[in-house]
């Protein structure tokens, strides 16, 4: 019993794809609460659509979703809106908004018609920026921002709107070294200290296998999923590219590329 | 100073500019009515000349309500099509609702008499007019949201909307070929824009659709916000994405076609007053911009207004060329300023 309280996430069967065509079918996993999962695989194979399926901001082609013991269909657009929270990699429509404003929208589905801010919402928005260490950028306006900044000021928006399971698509793209492990050790620290559920897409697959709790390798077809080491041990990571270009280094946990 | 504070204070200066604006615009006119004249008619006592007092009441107060309705109204559906479409340039004027509007006010005017004979004994009156070019300013909203909802790309709908402007003139000149010269005359001066035809009952209906395109407005605040992210941000916040830009669109469809039948199609106000008013209000926050807006147009226009009256001249300049002339350089001094809109 105790199991099933801990899972905040609850894929079983799951097909996803467009009505026309199915992308990919065979997912399953379950998150517990307060871990941090990544979801890797190859470009296509469908890591964006599995995101936006599990968020509800797509239909799924078959199979169940559970999130928080109750099934994704049966829940309407705001009660959704007070489970998870999503960031996507499409550009938000306006960048003029501050900082501060931005990470405010994320108090919507708590808000009343008006969306005004209680001190309650305001505390949220306050630990959010501190959080995400946005104090001095707080004023600012998002377009002045660079982008592992702004990435930051998304993230934080997510934890403002202060849900069991955060959604993350690509977080760390378009960023260096330095600011993809900053984000990645941000999102654990979220995870780990504020018992966040927190998925997300990524192509670093070497810092992901060293942050994460879990991994899922979507390859369309069996889709395994379970801890880095477990995923290395049962070579799952050699198969994950189409091996004449790169080779899987078990020992380091990177990929090589073929002399 | 913390942004309310600053936004409360500003908000005080633009109300103080509207009252000044109103003043100035009750107070000058074809016929120069003395100021001291005009605050003792406010006290409750009888003007010197009876003519005054007609001019006065009769004509000059319901006109500059008028403008601040149709300057308000106009801005404000100009603020929710620049959201909704999430594109700075979208506008009543651009987006060939204000073109619906005169198609309706053509067909009426100059297509009923052509089209059969019973027609010419049809009610040709202004609530006709208003009816028929709110209904032809609905069409084009409709057409427009149908687009909108297969073309995601923003641009291609504005560049629709300007064929749609282009179809609309284009079946005008048709109908105006084969026109009565009357009819012609009843058109252009249609089409001039005006806020000072309205009878008293006009005026309380006009109020009466702007009082209710505010209101849907005012409900549909949270949503324009979590919009300003996108329409996949705002669902996952909780938007009912259909509901709420269906609250928002009627809305506009309100302002605008209502505004745009009693007035005539008025151009730039809906463009250019969001722009201006993020100058002072740098925010996106609706809960701010939509009174701010409201209020910077209602000025607008009793400037605009103003200047068409011109002073001590028993001429009227067409209200809708001092708007362009007002508005088209301030959008192009925006972009040259800032090189680009942001939004």
């Amino acid at each position: 019993m105790d199991v099933i309280k801990n899972q905040i996430l609850n894929v079983d069967n799951l097909s996803i794809g467009y009505p026309s065509i199915t992308i990919a079918k065979n997912i399953s996993f379950s998150l517990e609460k307060g871990s941090l999962c990544a979801i890797v695989g190859i470009n296509g194979v469908g890591k964006s659509t599995l995101l936006r399926t599990l968020g509800g901001l797509q239909a799924k082609k078959s199979g169940e979703i559970e999130i928080d013991n109750q099934k994704l269909e049966s829940l309407s657009t705001l009660q959704l809106a007070q489970k998870r929270s999503m960031v996507l990699t499409e550009q938000t429509t306006s960048k003029n908004l501050t900082v501060q404003e931005l990470i405010a929208l994320g108090r919507q589905p708590h808000t009343n018609w008006l969306g005004r801010l209680s001190t309650n919402d305001k505390k949220r928005i306050q630990q959010s920026i501190r959080t995400f260490l946005l104090d001095k950028l707080r004023y600012r306006k998002c377009h002045e921002l660079s982008d592992g900044q702004f990435q930051r000021v998304l993230i934080a928006r997510a934890m403002a709107q202060d849900t069991p399971l955060i959604l993350l698509d690509e977080p760390t793209t378009h960023l260096d070294l330095h600011h993809k492990v900053q984000i990645l050790k941000l999102l654990q620290q979220l995870a780990h200290e504020q018992n966040k559920t927190i998925l997300f897409t990524t192509h670093e697959i070497d810092l992901a296998i060293q942050t994460c709790d879990s991994m899922l390798i979507l390859d369309g077809n069996q889709n395994p999923f379970g801890e880095p080491c477990q995923l290395i041990e049962e070579k799952h990571f050699n198969t994950l590219f189409p091996s004449d270009m790169v080779q899987f280094d078990a020992t380091t946990g990177t990929y090589k590329v073929k002399k | 100073m913390s942004p309310s504070q600053k936004y409360r204070i500003s908000f005080l200066c633009v109300a103080l500019a509207l009252c000044v604006a109103w003043v100035l615009n009750i107070s000058s006119g074809s016929v120069s009515i003395p100021f001291d004249a005009i605050l003792s008619s406010f006290l409750g006592k009888p003007l010197e000349v009876p003519t005054w007092d007609y001019i006065l009441w009769d004509y000059r107060i319901p006109k500059s309500f008028t403008a601040i309705l149709v300057g308000g109204g106009l801005s404000l559906s100009g603020l929710l099509m620049q959201t909704l479409f999430r594109n700075p340039l979208a506008g009543p004027f651009v987006l060939g609702i204000s073109s619906g509007a005169s198609l309706g006010a053509a067909l009426l005017l100059m297509g009923a008499s052509l089209l059969s004979a019973w027609a010419s004994f049809s009610y040709l009156n202004d609530i006709s007019l208003a009816v028929a070019a709110s209904l032809g300013s609905f069409l084009v909203l409709m057409v427009v949201i149908l687009v909108a909802n297969r073309v995601k790309d923003t641009m291609a709908l504005l560049i629709i909307g300007l064929m749609f402007g282009s179809i609309t003139s284009a079946i005008v000149s048709v109908l105006a070929y084969f026109s009565t010269a009357d009819n012609l005359q009843r058109f252009i001066f249609w089409s001039f824009g005006s806020v000072g035809n309205l009878s008293q009952s006009q005026v309380w209906l006009l109020t009466g659709i702007v009082v209710l395109g505010g209101v849907l407005s005012i409900f549909s605040i949270k949503a324009l916000n979590a919009f300003l992210l996108g329409e996949n941000y705002a669902e996952s916040l909780g938007v009912s994405l259909k509901k709420s830009r269906f609250i928002a669109i009627v809305a506009t469809g309100l302002l605008a076609g209502g505004i745009t039948a009693f007035a005539g199609p008025i151009a730039f106000v809906g463009l250019a007053v969001p722009h201006l008013t993020r100058q002072i209000f740098d925010t996106m926050e609706h809960r701010i911009l939509i009174p701010a807006v409201f209020l910077y147009g209602a000025i607008l226009m009793l400037l605009c207004d103003t200047i068409a009256q011109w002073p001590n001249s028993a001429n009227v300049l067409p209200i809708n060329a001092i708007t362009t002339l007002v508005g088209a350089p301030v959008v192009i001094w925006l972009l040259i300023r800032k090189r680009k809109m942001i939004f």
